[in-house]
């Protein structure tokens, strides 16, 4: 054996091991490195940066840097070994446009009027200015959902996902009233869309009638190194997703330190000192690029009186 | 004569008041058993078709399902509290009540829990609780305590009528079916009066008396924390369990008085349950009234007064009259006001204005109940928009009605069938000359 070749299975031998990310151009997906050996076929030539599971930054080439395979249920539970997923949401950006509730009722097989994403038309007080706020599944570190759940049909993965096993959900509903966020949905009744998939808590399709659905944050796009459709489908790149040990989150077109973006845009969680912990920051809506009033043209008719409704009628029973 | 015989001809002449079928009896059973039937098809509806046929939505997700929970085993606390307290004071009254009192805890016990696996969506699944449960969710919590309590109750309503099927057993007068006549001898379980047989049977009724009233505690505590332990306004209050314990009693008691008039009604029993007996329960309802309605004060005054955004939007909907204001007024001042002015006043005090007062304060505590969980779920932390209009108010569905109006019915006819294989009245016990132990005075 060559000098050569020995250093190279030692290499390989410690890349099978190892579990990689591509920084910057695949991110989000957990990528396993395999094979290196330069002369094999499939070598592309570009190389990238792969992140060991003892936290060493190697570069391979991008042809040896395999994806990771479908999880087992042990591992859905568990989840991608060191990742913390975070959601930022630039609410300086958001015109309503909806792009990113039909990629997510697509993606989802969602039924009319059980979408997981939500936008609302929030005004923190009669005398700031309105915005719209896109609102996914906050994936708590504290969720309130996971602890009440009987049955641990939701659980909280060590990547910070909060999933649902739709196969296990009894249905109780309990985990709907005790998020204070409202990000769950009930199945009433059996899905009318048919879906080609067998079920699997990440995608969460087919929706099983009689469960809980909620945000998933796309688990089942990670394992091809894709961003969550949200994140995609948003024209003006409101959504940035990442990885917080890794410090880095992106929108697809741009990318940021995520430690710097939340310091320098005074990030914050909606409504945190509720205990929960949330995982999705928003940056707040200054500088705008939309006038808030253009984001109305996407609503149906039928349910523009419910964003006029002003939560300051409480007044009347004040001392 | 001794004082079997006297036991022995109280048998005879008690049960020979209502063992004849009437046709009264037999126009309410068929009627009840239709009211049932129908809830069980309005179920299978809900089987079939999924939740989608109840008023339920992705806000609302409790209905009047949750409602008839609370409300059976609220009702459950007549048996536990106070024919267990009562037995534990030795107080000499409670005889002919007792039976009555244990009869509606347990039938509501068995009633309340199935409007929960009706409420769920997947009952296919019913057995994960077992499987894969967690004992971190209060749901775990309530399975363990409300299992518990069922058995207790059935045991202690069962040991408190050994003696009078040992008084069947032996009876030769009563013409009793050939079958009725094997149970009796087995549930007897070949009591015969000993002095050991009876002071072990008195010390069992004692444990079991003095288990029953922690575990009522416990279980409804335990109900109140599946809403307490969440973070939304109108539920998360440190005094929801009491607050829900004693609602309980309340209208426990209140339905005891009810059901003791039913009976003394339709079975003639007037020579047994006395006036005098609706005007001591009438007293304790009155002061279960007051304690009800002061906690009800305490827990909205410091609500209000403190006057958080997210907990000031439910108080508003229950105070406004454009929203839940009127029932809110009825179920909280109407439901205790009216029954201590009938119980408390003694120029008005009678049988009917007691009885009266009862089913005002069920009727009540039915809609607080309702009141406490629906404007809480009315009223999330984030706006309601961006979603269907229907889904922001909650409207029960047929479905929903049906099975409520299965549940009472099959609560009376629970009711219906227990007497046929159990005396109304414990005849042993008010055979027996009175307990020499006892403290508290004729004169209350």
């Amino acid at each position: 054996m060559s000098k050569k070749n020995k250093k190279d299975s030692t290499r390989r031998h410690f890349l099978k091991k190892s579990f990689s990310i591509a920084a910057g151009t695949i991110l989000g997906g957990g990528i396993l490195a395999a094979c290196t050996k330069e002369d094999e076929p499939g070598t592309i030539g570009e190389k990238v940066k792969v992140l060991t599971a003892d936290g060493k930054l190697m570069e391979v080439d991008r042809g040896h840097a395999l994806c990771c395979s479908v999880p087992s249920s042990a591992d859905v539970r568990k989840g991608i070994p060191g990742r913390h997923f975070v959601m930022v949401i630039d609410l300086a950006r958001c015109r309503n446009v909806r792009a990113c509730v039909d990629a997510c009722n697509k993606m989802h097989f969602l039924e009319p009027g059980h979408e997981w994403l939500k936008v609302f038309y929030m005004q923190d007080s009669e005398d700031t200015s309105p915005y719209w706020m896109p609102k996914p599944c906050f994936h708590c570190d504290t969720p309130a959902c996971v602890n009440v759940c009987p049955v641990g049909a939701s659980f909280k993965r060590d990547d910070g996902l909060v999933l649902i096993d739709n196969e296990r959900c009894i249905g109780c509903k309990f985990c709907m009233t005790a998020c204070p966020y409202s990000s769950r949905v009930f199945n009433w009744k059996a899905p009318s869309i048919k879906v080609p998939a067998n079920y699997s808590p990440m995608t969460g399709v087919p929706q099983r009638v009689g469960t809980v659905g909620k945000c998933d944050f796309c688990p089942d796009s990670f394992a091809t190194g894709t961003l969550p459709d949200c994140v995609t489908a948003c024209p003006n790149g409101v959504y940035f997703f990442g990885d917080k040990n890794e410090d880095v989150v992106t929108n697809g077109v741009e990318s940021f330190r995520f430690s710097e973006l939340v310091k320098e845009k005074s990030a914050y969680r909606y409504m945190e000192e509720l205990g929960t912990s949330p995982n999705v920051y928003y940056l707040p809506a200054v500088d705008r690029r939309f006038p808030v009033e253009e984001g109305f043209e996407n609503i149906p008719d039928s349910l523009k009186p419910a964003y006029q409704v002003k939560r300051a009628h409480v007044k009347k029973f004040k001392i | 004569m001794d004082s079997k015989d006297i036991a022995q001809k109280n048998l005879v002449d008690i049960v020979s008041r209502y063992d004849k079928p009437t046709i009264l009896g037999k126009v309410l059973f068929s009627f009840f058993f239709l009211v049932l039937l129908f809830a069980i098809y309005a179920f299978i509806t809900q089987l079939v078709k999924g939740q989608i046929v109840t008023g339920m939505r992705d806000y609302v997700v409790w209905g009047i399902y949750d409602v008839n929970f609370i409300f059976f085993i609220g009702i459950s606390y007549a048996g536990a509290m106070i024919s267990g307290i009562l037995h534990l004071l030795h107080v000499e009254w409670r005889k002919p009540i007792i039976r009555i009192a244990e009869m509606i805890t347990v039938i509501s016990v068995i009633i309340g829990p199935v409007f929960i696996l009706v409420e769920m969506g997947r009952l296919d699944r019913i057995f994960n609780i077992f499987t894969h449960g967690r004992i971190q969710s209060p749901i775990l919590w309530d399975v363990v305590a409300i299992v518990t309590y069922l058995c207790c109750s059935i045991l202690f309503l069962y040991l408190a009528l050994i003696r009078d099927y040992a008084l069947i057993r032996d009876n030769t007068e009563l013409k009793i079916v050939k079958w009725h006549k094997v149970l009796y001898r087995k549930l007897a379980v070949n009591y015969i009066g000993l002095p050991q047989q009876k002071k072990f049977l008195n010390r069992a009724l004692t444990i079991m008396s003095a288990l029953i009233i922690p575990l009522a505690v416990i279980v409804h505590s335990v109900l109140a924390w599946i809403f307490g332990m969440t973070i939304r306004p109108g539920w998360h209050s440190t005094i929801f369990a009491p607050y829900f314990v004693v609602a309980a009693v309340f209208s426990g008691t209140a339905v005891l008085i009810i059901a003791m008039w039913v009976f003394r009604k339709f079975y003639h029993l007037e020579d047994i349950i006395t006036e005098k007996h609706f005007k001591y329960i009438g007293t304790i309802l009155f002061v279960l009234a007051a304690l009800y309605g002061y906690f009800t004060f305490s827990e909205y005054l410091t609500v209000w007064y403190g006057s958080q955004t997210w907990e000031l939007e439910v108080i508003y909907k229950l105070f406004d009259f454009s929203d839940y204001g009127a029932w809110f007024y009825l179920a909280a001042f109407v439901g205790v006001l009216v029954p201590m002015i009938f119980t408390g006043l003694p120029f008005l005090r009678n049988i009917n204005t007691i009885v009266i007062g009862s089913v005002v304060a069920v009727i009540c505590m039915w809609i607080k109940r309702y009141l406490i969980i629906i404007p809480t779920l009315e009223t999330p932390l984030l706006p309601l928009q961006d979603i269907r209009p229907e889904y922001a108010h909650y409207t029960a569905s047929w479905v929903e009605w049906a099975l409520t109006a299965g549940g009472m019915a099959t609560f009376c006819l629970f009711f219906m069938i227990f007497i046929e294989f159990m005396p109304i009245i414990p005849i042993a016990d008010i055979s027996e000359a009175p307990e020499k132990k006892e403290f508290i005075s004729e004169k209350l």
